[in-house]
């Protein structure tokens, strides 16, 4: 490809992904876009959400309209110099046409792998390339690596990224051990340790935000930053109703309100999204691993072993983001932390910023990981 | 997640329930192929290789090959399950049943009441049904109706290679005896499914569309058929429910009748016959419980009331499919539409 013409493409948004709607553009032909604007609405079976754009420069077609369903990698803009003439842009989008072969395997992305560790298998998603320490995800309760379909990709721009999925969950091994936190936390550094990572920024979400919180405390030496996303261990306050509703829901009809309490917006829960939760629940050992961390980490109703005292002696940088409704764990959590702490909250955000506000989430991991 | 056939699905839950309990066994006609003769071993794996590759890697002693004596087999299996084994035991074809069906109903079925409660038979009988074979009248019957009659059986047809394998496992975990039927059509279907085991819960449906206008019950196969009608119809602006049952027996009333009563406009599609099938179930059922709910007669798409004919274009013409589907939708939907 020439460097005076550039791609936009369909994203790939979790492993299922294998096409997606253009739901609407929010910038017209000719318009100067930058990296990381919020340039189009994109709808999958699984999620609606809006794409930011991977490069900056004049858009200067726009190859899929409203409406239109195209599958992943295909293009649906291009970016030119003034320089490029409407005719070569013309033959540009044309010889794309004719060569697009769609790859429905792969659908443009890598698969996920499993890692075998000292803590049992782990489930693992590679992307991207870089010198620094690696980027490694670690979703919450209930969550697997597809929770970071719009970080992981975004992010490995300039770095090795992992996201895992801990003990219990996703493709992992269902045998979450008996220590509750601390063995999440161990599971991560085995997996680090096969992969010969010596140190890591982590991102962890929830029960996955405690865990990056308690390697930071712990094993500084192997933690670089941390970004805490809605972290559980800050308090002893956790709505139950959540947790139980997860574990004890096994219809779909039943299990979508539960999951609505995790978003500020409970469109943004699709049916497939309910429909994976419950294949997940399904599978053998899932039911007890669940239901052992909430006898752990959650005895009698409350969360146990709050970190924040330990807080104003960590020795790696950690910030911390929440949305201002949560209904999950209380915004309220992330006040009266050291100053050191930088806390960044979102209005009309739920417990999923990384997935209600991606763009602004991507962009503080990148402030802090470099 | 991989995507895997029907087939594969259904070798991979009999290959991790043969793992997980070592008292799970396998029998049927030619199932692996070669059993007490010097030639070659599993070079069959059942009819359509649904079992192929399973002798190989476990002991003979726990997949075998059985005599073309379905009275024999059958029986056998149902005393292996009161006796503490978990057979599972292949029923090539349910139109078959004729020569067994005093093994399954009488005894397999009735143990567990006749005995007090106290005799458990865990036994599975996974068995081929359904037309667009070419098979004729002998290899294409539904013959589940006629299991869904008798308590003391439970009754699975999954609809996809995903609902096989969670399904099959929850069908051999089970202490009751279970009928399994495997669409014949649809061995070569895929769906994504996951390496590890899981198991569905027997009695729960899943809807598979979710709309306001019509709701379309569907049984196994036919549940894509009504996917595919309710997807064609969702275009021209009625929106359907589609309700898998997955089980028979037991049947998932409440989400049946909820899901009719909240459009009051119902279709039952069903493969079999039209009589006393599982749609005549369906629309009793609604006139009995939610009568008052219905904006027009429940309408049934089925096979027809005549043996399934061997000739190709009058066998297309006797099995459901989606067309039939959106016509009947369109019927009950009413002038609006």
């Amino acid at each position: 490809m020439s460097d005076a013409i550039q791609m936009i493409v369909m994203p790939k948004w979790g492993l299922a992904m294998q096409e997606g709607m253009v739901a609407q553009w929010h910038v017209a032909e000719g318009a100067k876009i930058t990296k990381g604007q919020e340039i189009v609405d994109i709808e999958t079976s699984k999620i609606a959400n809006v794409f930011e754009s991977p490069i900056s420069g004049t858009l200067r077609r726009l190859v899929v309209k409203d409406g239109e369903t195209v599958p992943v990698a295909y293009l649906i803009g291009v970016v030119a110099e003034e320089s490029v003439t409407d005719a070569e842009i013309d033959a540009f989008v044309e010889d794309f046409k004719a060569n697009f072969v769609f790859d429905a395997a792969g659908a443009g992305g890598p698969e996920p792998e499993d890692a075998t560790t000292a803590a049992g298998r782990i489930r693992y998603l590679e992307m991207g390339d870089g010198e620094g320490a690696p980027i490694v995800f670690i979703h919450g309760y209930g969550g697997d690596l597809n929770n970071w379909m719009f970080n992981q990709e975004e992010l490995s721009a300039g770095h090795k990224t992992y996201a895992v999925d801990l003990p219990g969950h996703g493709g992992s091994t269902k045998d979450v051990g008996d220590t509750g936190l601390r063995g999440l936390a161990a599971a991560v550094v085995a997996f680090m340790d096969t992969k010969d990572i010596a140190k890591a920024h982590l991102v962890g979400h929830s029960m996955g935000g405690a865990t990056a919180l308690l390697l930071a405390l712990e094993q500084p030496d192997r933690v670089a930053s941390a970004t805490l996303v809605a972290p559980a261990a800050l308090g002893d306050e956790i709505n139950m109703d959540y947790i139980n509703g997860f574990i004890e829901e096994k219809r779909a009809k039943k299990l979508r309100p539960v999951l609505e309490m995790l978003v500020g917006d409970p469109s943004l829960i699709s049916k497939d999204m309910v429909e994976d939760v419950l294949k997940f629940k399904r599978l053998d050992g899932v039911d007890a691993a669940l239901k052992k961390l909430r006898d752990a980490l959650m005895p009698g109703g409350k969360q146990a072993g709050s970190l924040r005292d330990g807080l104003a002696g960590l020795k790696v940088p950690v910030q911390i983001l929440w949305g201002e409704v949560d209904q999950v764990l209380p915004v309220g959590h992330s006040e009266g932390l050291p100053a050191s702490i930088k806390v960044t909250r979102f209005a009309g955000v739920g417990h999923m910023p990384h997935m209600e506000k991606a763009a602004e989430t991507n962009e503080l991991i990148r402030a802090l990981a470099g | 997640m991989p995507k895997k056939t029907y087939r594969q699905a259904i070798n991979e839950a009999l290959r991790q329930e043969m793992e997980r309990d070592h008292r799970v066994i396998l029998m049927g006609e030619d199932i692996s192929g070669g059993m007490g003769a010097p030639g070659e071993q599993d070079a069959w794996g059942g009819p359509l290789g649904v079992t192929k590759g399973i002798m190989p890697v476990f002991t003979r002693d726990r997949v075998l090959d059985t005599p073309i004596t379905e009275s024999a087999f059958i029986g056998a299996a149902a005393g292996a399950a009161a006796t503490g084994l978990r057979p599972v035991a292949e029923l090539m074809f349910v139109d078959f049943m004729g020569v067994c069906f005093d093994q399954i109903f009488n005894q397999a079925a009735k143990f567990k009441y006749m005995f007090g409660g106290k005799a458990v038979t865990p036994l599975t009988i996974r068995t081929m049904y359904g037309a667009g074979f070419r098979a004729a009248s002998q290899h294409s019957q539904c013959l589940y109706p006629l299991f869904t009659h008798i308590p003391g059986l439970k009754v699975a047809l999954p609809s996809n290679a995903y609902e096989a394998k969670g399904l099959l496992a929850t069908a051999i975990r089970d202490d009751d005896p279970v009928m399994f039927f495997e669409h014949k059509a649809m061995y070569d279907d895929e769906a994504e499914v996951p390496d590890e085991a899981y198991t569905i819960p027997f009695g729960e449906a899943n809807v598979t569309r979710e709309g306001d206008d019509v709701t379309i019950i569907a049984f196994g196969r036919m549940v894509n058929f009504a996917n595919e009608a309710a997807d064609n119809l969702e275009k021209s602006g009625i929106s359907c429910t589609v309700v898998d049952p997955r089980t028979t027996s037991p049947l998932d009333r409440d989400t049946i009748l909820e899901t009719c009563e909240e459009t009051g406009r119902v279709v039952v599609v069903d493969e079999a016959h039209p009589r006393c099938n599982m749609a005549t179930d369906i629309a009793a059922m609604c006139a009995q419980e939610i009568f008052g709910a219905l904006k027009a007669p429940v309408k049934m798409v089925t096979g027809y009331h005549c043996p399934v004919p061997f000739s190709p274009a009058l066998e297309d013409l006797y099995v459901p499919n989606a067309a039939k589907i959106e016509a009947a939708v369109r019927e009950v939907a009413g002038k609006g539409h």
